[in-house]
């Protein structure tokens, strides 16, 4: 009797281990990473991870420049009455004043939130939204999912929503090409690379292949600038020139950077280099690129430097270290504008974790941690005085 | 019971009368449909080394079962994939070594899916099936065609097969099921006998479902269990309306039969899509509409050689429409057409030994609207070489499969300049090997253990895909070693009558795994490569016993259980990612998983209690806390009853499914439905 109530009580044991409960909210976790450091400029930096599509996994993670310290997933515990969290993909980040928006491509709507908390303001709906920027007072925010014209194919057109950032209502649309990503402000207008992605498929003939500007004033498209097919990401340089770059159609046409010269409006030189992303620091372009090589059956990852003055790869190493060899899929960059360290994501595989890097301006790995699914997209937060 | 003289024409495919062995249970109709009563041409070397796992007869009516997916659950070893509801896919996964690796043939001819070589379970409805079996390594007879050595494990659907008593030549049963998400599925069938040789059957089935249901996503503190947020909500755009035709015509020919079957199906659903963060609903729909057309001819030529020809013809529609005006449209049909001859020989050698050679052909093709799509046509020639003999206790056999495949592409709706690439023809010679040994002659017990090496190609999306396909893509190998005990005994005084235990230890390897890796930035290019290396050790047990209570009171019991390592061995370039998933338990796959099925048959009472669990498990081979997935466990009842109204007999049943309102999620983001009821009549004419 008593090895029978033994086993009964074993079994108890082994059925309320394996029971399921309440689900549980992950939160976050400090991981130190690196010794403290005094601060110039800026706090930390947030990274946002996309998460896989349709996989609910877009996260929030902060690095504390002045701990060394970094924090994974910080959303759902700050904002643990938001059902099912941040979101499905985010596609940009981006701090204005003292609010922080997360585009969160996929369920449709800009997380607004206090940037030095990360609590929760409110949300913008934007369907299908892509990219942010902000000028004087006002977001700007592309979005594949404008109006659905049938004439004679049926063919969705892109927008531009403005946002005020203060209400964090939408004040105005200016329709703009197919499947609009990165916009840049300068000079008193937005720039939108069109990159038709969406079309594509029967033939590179069906990409997009221009940027629209906007003026800023009037909130209209003023004209078309043509550049090359599939065009993804604009920045701008110190000078307010513009930094453009093309996927290719990832078959024959590689993926390039080419330069837009404001004044003149045009597209007057051409990078030969595969330009997957990039940021501008100072007058310099650190830029990483991934190649399909059908003869390694693999991709070739490069890592370059460009001279935004004299339009010269040189022959600074971003990494110098041999680390880039382990990074599997270069994703997210970024450069601290004082220390010049560069931080680099690598999205592995897609489906599970990837990791954030840290390099000295040297090209020499100062740390590397985990982040969370595909991470991709930083924005610094900085010390306002 | 009343014994009845019982002809049974052309038992399926020849096989699934070896399997009719395993259809058991108590005081039933059922109990006449064994060996004994089934013609049975050739010897007893046709039987099975390795037994199989399989569900059929009264065993398949009790369980609140709407679809072969739900039934196959109770089989150790089996990890199904279901998005949850009616019209949700449902696919299965054997041993941890992909969906792709699993061969799935309905009434012995194998079901096609040249697209992305995945079977929808969920769209075979239980109705008319009366068997359903599951395989590991391949059905262990030789006798078979070629395509039946050709896949890592199986799963065989055995529609039923008309049968006859005495002075009554027709058949006619009608059911009406209803319940939850307001299901209405009203089924058909008509059989009849024109004479000894020659008999039809017809069938005919409707379902109509919203699919819906309430779901419940609720977050606690992990410390405090503080509610963070509690959310009802309801799923939409889950619902299906489907109809499936079939009919067969069932021959005698002297030592032989032969039958020849069409099956039609047609369907509309919803696609209730992931649930996430601002987007409750989705408004995706599928069509789908399958026709084949199959035949099975066998004949004893001579005392020692046996004929088998199968002949197939599919065709299958699909069309998917993505409305979401925030996303791009797409509106896209799929046509695939399949032809398939197949001939296998046996001959005996000498009383214990048999020989088998079979060849196989088949020709696939897919064809879209889709803009950049290749047109892909496959040719595919099998042929298997196999004997099996018995020495003293020890029963072997071997097999030795050869498979040539072809694939041509036309350049379809790409453009012109695209680079249009064929994948190299593939050559492969696999083996198998299976061993039992039977220690004592007064006791069923065996000892058993196979090897088999075998791959899947990759399908046409895998190698053409618009911008995702790799035609450089390798087959995907896997290599298995199983050993494993059985015992079985009756007993006819005792107060349990039958038991039988079988437990079996296996280690598989996936080599050349094809995975999606991300292509480019932004997540909308992916491509298909070789890259990953699984390994997987696993405890199949299963067991089931028949307990005669007291007078006229059965309880049937089955228990099965699954321990399983799947471990992924995909090298990781740096140190941080090696870490989060070198060795980490593949995604989706618990360590344990089990069932119990308890069924009481009191005269024409029958109760019965299913459970189902599924333990802890992750979304990858990440395996970290943000990954986790909590067990889940359904337990599921149902009571029937039956009686006669004159002439007819009639059935009546109500099931309550998910008893205790479990909230859960067999995949990521898609809710399965809370607790849930159907009632189902039958009336047998």
């Amino acid at each position: 009797m008593k090895r029978f109530l033994y086993a009964i009580f074993a079994l108890s044991v082994i059925l309320a281990a394996s029971c399921r409960g309440d689900v549980e909210m992950i939160l976050s976790e400090d991981i130190s990473v690196s010794n403290p450091e005094t601060i110039k400029g800026y706090k930390g930096f947030y990274l946002l991870n996309e998460g896989n599509m349709g996989s609910n996994k877009a996260t929030l993670d902060y690095y504390n420049f002045a701990t060394g310290i970094y924090k994974r997933n910080i959303y759902a515990e700050v904002n643990p009455s938001v059902p099912k969290e941040l979101g499905d993909v985010g596609n940009d980040i981006g701090i204005y004043g003292d609010k922080l928006y997360a585009v969160i491509n996929c369920s449709n709507k800009i997380e607004v939130m206090d940037a030095e908390t990360t609590r929760r303001i409110g949300q913008i709906e934007i369907p299908n939204c892509r990219f942010i920027k902000f000028h004087e007072g006002y977001a700007y925010i592309t979005s594949y999912a404008g109006p659905v014209i049938i004439d004679p194919h049926y063919e969705q057109i892109g927008f531009v929503a403005k946002i005020n950032t203060s209400t964090l209502q939408e004040v105005a649309r200016c329709l703009v090409g197919f499947q609009p990503d990165e916009l840049e402000i300068a000079g008193g207008k937005i720039y939108v690379v069109n990159s038709g992605g969406y079309m594509g498929a029967g033939g590179t003939s069906g990409y997009e292949r221009t940027v629209s500007v906007i003026d800023i004033e009037s909130f209209r498209e003023e004209r078309r600038i043509d550049v090359a097919y599939n065009l993804e990401r604009i920045k701008a340089d110190s000078r307010g020139d513009l930094w453009i770059s093309s996927r290719g159609d990832y078959e024959g046409l590689p993926a390039s950077l080419f330069f837009l010269d404001r004044e003149k409006g045009e597209i007057t030189d051409t990078i030969p280099i595969a330009a997957t992303n990039y940021w501008i620091d100072d007058d310099l372009l650190y830029v990483y690129g991934t190649e399909w090589s059908n003869i390694d059956n693999d991709w070739n990852i490069s890592y370059r430097v460009v001279d935004t003055r004299t339009h010269e790869i040189t022959a600074r190493k971003i990494i110098a270290d041999g680390t880039d060899k382990e990074i599997e899929k270069p994703y997210g960059i970024m450069v601290h504008p004082e220390t010049k360290d560069v931080f680099i994501t690598d999205a592995g595989n897609y489906v599970t974790p990837g990791a954030v890097y840290c390099f000295d301006k040297n090209g020499k790995k100062k740390w590397s941690v985990r982040a969370g699914n595909i991470p991709g997209h930083f924005a610094l937060l900085p010390i306002y005085e | 019971m009343k014994k009845v003289s019982i002809r049974i024409f052309v038992a399926a495919a020849f096989v699934a009368v070896a399997n009719a062995v395993f259809a058991q249970s108590a005081g039933d109709t059922t109990k006449t449909l064994n060996l004994a009563d089934v013609v049975v041409y050739g010897t007893h070397l046709q039987r099975e080394v390795i037994p199989v796992q399989s569900l059929s007869g009264e065993e398949l009516k009790k369980l609140s079962a709407f679809s072969v997916a739900d039934a196959i659950r109770y089989f150790s070893g089996v990890q199904i994939k279901d998005y949850g509801g009616i019209g949700g896919l449902k696919t299965v996964n054997i041993r941890s070594m992909g969906t792709n690796h699993v061969g799935v043939f309905y009434d012995g001819i194998q079901l096609g899916n040249a697209q992305n070589g995945q079977i929808d379970l969920g769209k075979f409805s239980l109705d008319n099936i009366e068997e359903v079996s599951v395989y590991n390594g391949q059905k262990s007879t030789i006798f078979q065609p070629a395509r039946d050595f050709a896949s890592s494990a199986s799963v065989y659907m055995r529609s039923r097969t008309p049968r006859f008593v005495e002075n009554k030549p027709t058949n006619l049963k009608a059911v009406f099921k209803t319940g939850s998400f307001d299901l209405m599925n009203p089924s058909l069938l008509y059989e009849h006998q024109f004479n000894d040789k020659l008999s039809v059957s017809f069938n005919a089935e409707y379902v109509r479902s919203s699919g819906r249901y309430k779901f419940r996503y609720k977050r606690v503190f992990p410390a405090t269990h503080e509610v963070m947020y509690d959310t009802t909500a309801l799923r939409e755009n889950g619902d299906i309306e489907s109809v499936r035709f079939e009919g067969g015509l069932y021959g005698r020919i002297p030592k032989g039969q032969w039958k020849w079957k069409s099956y039609f199906y047609n369907s509309e659903r919803g696609i209730p899509g992931a649930i996430v963060n601002n987007r409750w609903t989705n408004p995706q729909r599928q069509w789908d509409r399958s026709f084949f057309t199959q035949g099975m001819f066998q004949k004893s030529i001579t005392s020692k050689y046996d004929i088998l020809v199968n002949a197939k013809y599919a065709n299958d529609y699909m069309r998917y429409l993505n409305p979401d005006t925030t996303l791009m449209l797409i509106d896209n049909t799929f046509r695939q057409q399949e032809s398939y001859l197949s001939i296998a020989n046996r001959y005996s050698l000498a009383r214990n030994w048999d020989t088998s050679l079979s060849a196989d052909l088949q020709y696939s093709s897919l064809t879209s609207d889709m803009d950049g799509f290749l047109f892909p046509n496959r040719l595919t020639t099998l042929v298997s070489a196999a004997t099996a003999a018995e020495v003293g206790k020890v029963k072997m056999q071997a097999s030795l499969l050869a498979t040539l495949v072809r694939d041509r592409i036309h350049s379809g709706n790409a453009a012109a300049n695209d680079s249009v690439r064929t994948a190299p023809d593939k050559k492969e010679f696999t083996p198998a090997f299976f061993l039992s040994y039977n220690p004592f002659a007064d006791h069923n017990f065996n000892l058993r253990a196979f090897y088999k090496y075998i791959f899947r190609m990759p399908t046409f999306n895998d190698l053409y895909y618009t911008d995702i396909g790799n035609a450089n893509l390798k087959p995907e190998f896997t290599q298995q070693y199983n050993v494993g005990v059985q015992y079985n005994n009756q007993w006819d005084n005792e107060i349990v009558k039958e038991w039988q235990f079988q437990a079996d230890v296996y280690y598989n390897e996936v080599s050349n795994k094809i995975i999606a890796v991300p292509k480019g930035s932004g997540q909308y290019r992916w491509l298909m490569m070789n890259l990953g290396y699984v390994e997987i050790r696993g405890i199949d047990i299963s067991s089931w016993a028949v307990v005669e209570a007291c007078d006229n009171l059965f309880l049937n019991l089955k228990l099965s259980y699954t321990y399983q390592k799947a471990q992924d061995f995909t090298k990781r370039k740096s140190e941080v990612l090696q870490e989060s998933t070198y060795g980490g338990q593949i995604a989706y796959i618990p360590w344990h998983n089990g069932s119990l099925i308890a069924g009481l048959t009191y005269n024409s009472w029958q109760f019965n209690y299913s459970f189902i669990y599924v333990g802890e498990r992750y979304h990858s081979s990440a395996n970290i806390r943000e990954e986790y997935e909590q067990p889940w466990y359904t337990n599921d009842m149902a009571i029937m009853k039956n009686f006669r109204l004159g002439k007819a007999k009639l059935r009546a049943s109500a099931e309550v499914n998910n008893v205790f309102n479990q909230d859960y999620e067999v995949v990521l983001n898609y809710p399965m439905p809370r607790r849930n009821y159907k009632f189902s009549i039958t009336v047998e004419l």
